[in-house]
């Protein structure tokens, strides 16, 4: 592995917004990297500025020691799959995929070994002689990427490529996807606002809000250590706390004041001190649920609760447990054992909600505007420069992403 | 069973008549033996052969021709680069420009006309051929220009990103990309301006010179001298002439028709 593409400092004004906010990414060779944001974070700017469609306004773009930024679209060694396809209308699957090495005046025998090496790639062999107008969904998607690895790029774009399709082929194509990337080694960079595909497809996400890279890591790493509130809120679900340190315990652990809520023990990972605010995310799969009152342990909280609403999704049950009049907390369980032998945790029961006390994380406050973005859907807002892509987009896979329950009510 | 009210169908027939009742009794007139053309004097192509031996029509129908390609060919090619630069630019100045170019569909035939030969007049120039095919291209740019925008309006603009990034330079994507979609609209312009070009009267009427006499300005001279029949038979070889460009226009297009979206 080595750092082959580079974004160094990069910005980009549109009017009077600035899209994208002095970005630096490093990616590396072979990898899927994904770059997550909500509509507007100035992800698709980014991708468009990589791909030659806009020039930043400052900054400079690496690709495998040579300086890009100033090439225009056709001199780059970088292609695209644009979210509606942008199949050629006019012309049949296999002049699609062939177009870009007629343009480079390859040799005709040539062109139609590397078309059947392509169909055979996607499996559209039976669809060749189709129109775009004549095939489904997946079928164009699978058709622009083999017109987009056909010129063998050093990286490979995907631009929200599976907005456009429903549930089940997205998670079908996001399989083929990751499949045709082992058999062509190349780099991906996938653009997308669901934290679903970002996280199921990437070796590393940059999660943007706001034209800046809030974070850069593994899925695990940004799910589990979440370095801002807003990475926190929008990737997956979580429960915020916003309290007081009451006591630094030791070293590693400090108890927490929380308004309406009992004293709590937690990781002191941020190292505060004694009265300092604390803003906690704790994920609802985090929380153990039981009817009786758990055997007493140190390092676990146990607060008393009732149930408010249960959600029955097959695999997992979300439960809302409200603590006294200001506290509504989401819980998420995995039916890991056959359910229909136990007593069943029902709507009003009486409950005691438990968390580790490592499993809390400390976080610094998100603004404002940020919080506007994160309870709307993300298709709904608008975006200076792909908002019109975007509203194409379907819902996002998780019905419950960026909810932002837990918070006073 | 419920009832169907005719009202509609009795509606559609009626409009229909209204439209081509005129047409089809001079089609049906100019094969009729009789002057007058009020009674049916049997069927007859005399007025055919009379129209095939008279000169001064088969030079009219030459400059109508001449005046058509040429002015259709220009206009086209016009039409379309203003069409692409209305849609492709924005800004005020591209206001002025979408002003200018559909102002001609709505001035008035005859205001053009006179201006036109107003204009030629000042500048000295010999009314002629020339001075036609100019007018006509004109306000042929107009109809061509408005037709390929209305195509260019679902056109997808990403396709041409898309052909950018697959290495093709402006050249190429738009000769192999641009044109080749939005063509059914390039061709609906070009048959509209043959059309216009071929009937235009007003205009032409305005503008042609000694020896410039276009059919239609020559149709309306016989019906002064009188030659009922001749001018329907002539009018049923335009009608004809019309026809076959439209219904050429539809195999075309059938053929070329790109999947739509």
């Amino acid at each position: 592995m080595e750092d082959f593409l580079w974004f160094k400092e990069i910005s980009k004004t549109f009017a009077t917004t600035r899209a994208v906010d002095n970005v630096s990414l490093a990616i590396q060779r072979g990898e899927i990297f994904s770059i997550l944001g909500p509509s507007g974070c100035g992800k698709t700017t980014l991708l468009r500025m990589l791909a030659g469609f806009e020039a930043p306004d400052s900054g400079r773009i690496i690709l495998d020691n040579s300086d890009i930024t100033d090439l225009p679209p056709n001199m780059r060694k970088v292609n695209t799959v644009f979210q509606n396809y942008a199949l050629f209308p006019h012309m049949t699957v296999r002049e699609n995929i062939a177009f870009g090495l007629k343009v480079a005046k390859r040799p005709k025998a040539e062109i139609r070994d590397e078309v059947d090496r392509m169909l055979t790639l996607i499996q559209m062999q039976d669809h060749a002689d189709k129109k775009p107008a004549q095939i489904s969904g997946g079928q164009k998607q699978r058709t622009a990427i083999a017109r987009a690895l056909i010129l063998k790029p050093s990286v490979l774009l995907l631009d929200e490529p599976l907005a456009a399709l429903d549930l089940k082929l997205r998670q079908r194509m996001l399989l083929e996807l990751s499949l045709i990337h082992d058999e062509v080694g190349i780099t991906f960079i996938y653009v997308t606002h669901d934290q679903g595909e970002a996280m199921s497809i990437s070796d590393r996400i940059a999660v943007m809000n706001n034209g800046r890279v809030e974070q850069i890591g593994t899925p695990a790493e940004i799910y589990e250590a979440p370095k801002s509130s807003f990475v926190a809120a929008f990737i997956g679900d979580t429960n915020f706390f916003d309290g007081r340190i009451s006591d630094v315990v030791d070293a590693e652990y400090c108890r927490i004041d929380v308004p309406g809520l009992p004293r709590m023990l937690c990781f002191n990972d941020k190292k505060l001190a004694k009265g300092d605010l604390v803003h906690l995310s704790i994920r609802p799969e985090k929380f153990q649920i039981a009817l009786e009152q758990p055997a007493a342990n140190p390092k676990y909280n146990v607060l008393p609760g009732v149930v408010e609403d249960v959600i029955y999704q097959g695999d997992h049950t979300r439960y809302w447990v409200s603590i006294g009049d200001d506290w509504r907390i989401s819980i998420s369980r995995q039916h890991t054992r056959f359910m229909l032998d136990e007593k069943p945790i029902q709507w009003r029961d009486q409950v005691f909600i438990s968390w580790f006390a490592d499993d809390g994380f400390m976080l610094e406050r998100y603004s404002e505007k940020d919080e506007e973005l994160l309870e709307m859907p993300p298709q709904s807002v608008g975006e200076n420069d792909d908002s019109d892509k975007d509203d194409e987009s379907t819902d996002s896979a998780q019905v419950d992403t960026n909810d932002t329950t837990g918070e006073p009510i | 069973m419920i009832k169907q009210s005719k009202l509609p169908g009795l509606l559609t027939l009626g409009t229909l008549l209204f439209f081509y009742l005129p047409i089809i009794l001079l089609v049906i007139n100019s094969f009729n033996a009789s002057r007058t053309g009020g009674s049916w004097g049997g069927f007859t192509l005399k007025w055919y052969e009379q129209l095939f031996s008279a000169r001064e029509i088969w030079h009219a129908l030459r400059n109508t021709l001449v005046v058509a390609v040429i002015a259709t060919a220009a206009s086209t090619i016009i039409g379309t680069t203003a069409a692409i630069a209305l849609h492709r630019y924005r800004g005020r100045l591209q206001n002025a420009h979408y002003f200018l170019v559909y102002t001609p569909l709505v001035v008035p035939e005859i205001l053009l006309g006179i201006s036109m030969l107003l204009f030629f007049v000042a500048l000295k120039v010999n009314l002629g051929l020339t001075t036609v095919i100019l007018a006509h291209i004109t306000f042929c740019i107009s109809y061509v220009a408005m037709a390929v925008l209305s195509r260019l309006q679902d056109f997808d603009v990403t396709i041409i990103e898309a052909a950018r990034d697959l290495g093709a330079n402006s050249w190429t994507t738009t000769w192999s990309i641009l044109i080749p979609v939005i063509f059914p609209g390039i061709m609906a312009g070009a048959l509209l301006a043959f059309t216009l070009s071929i009937d235009d009267f007003v205009i032409s009427f305005f503008v042609a010179g000694p020896g410039s006499t276009t059919l239609p300005i020559h149709i309306y001279s016989m019906i002064k001298r009188g030659s009922m029949p001749l001018i329907n038979a002539l009018s049923t070889i335009l009608l004809a002439i019309t026809f076959l460009a439209i219904l050429a226009y539809q195999i075309i297009s059938r053929h070329n028709r790109p999947a739509e979206d």
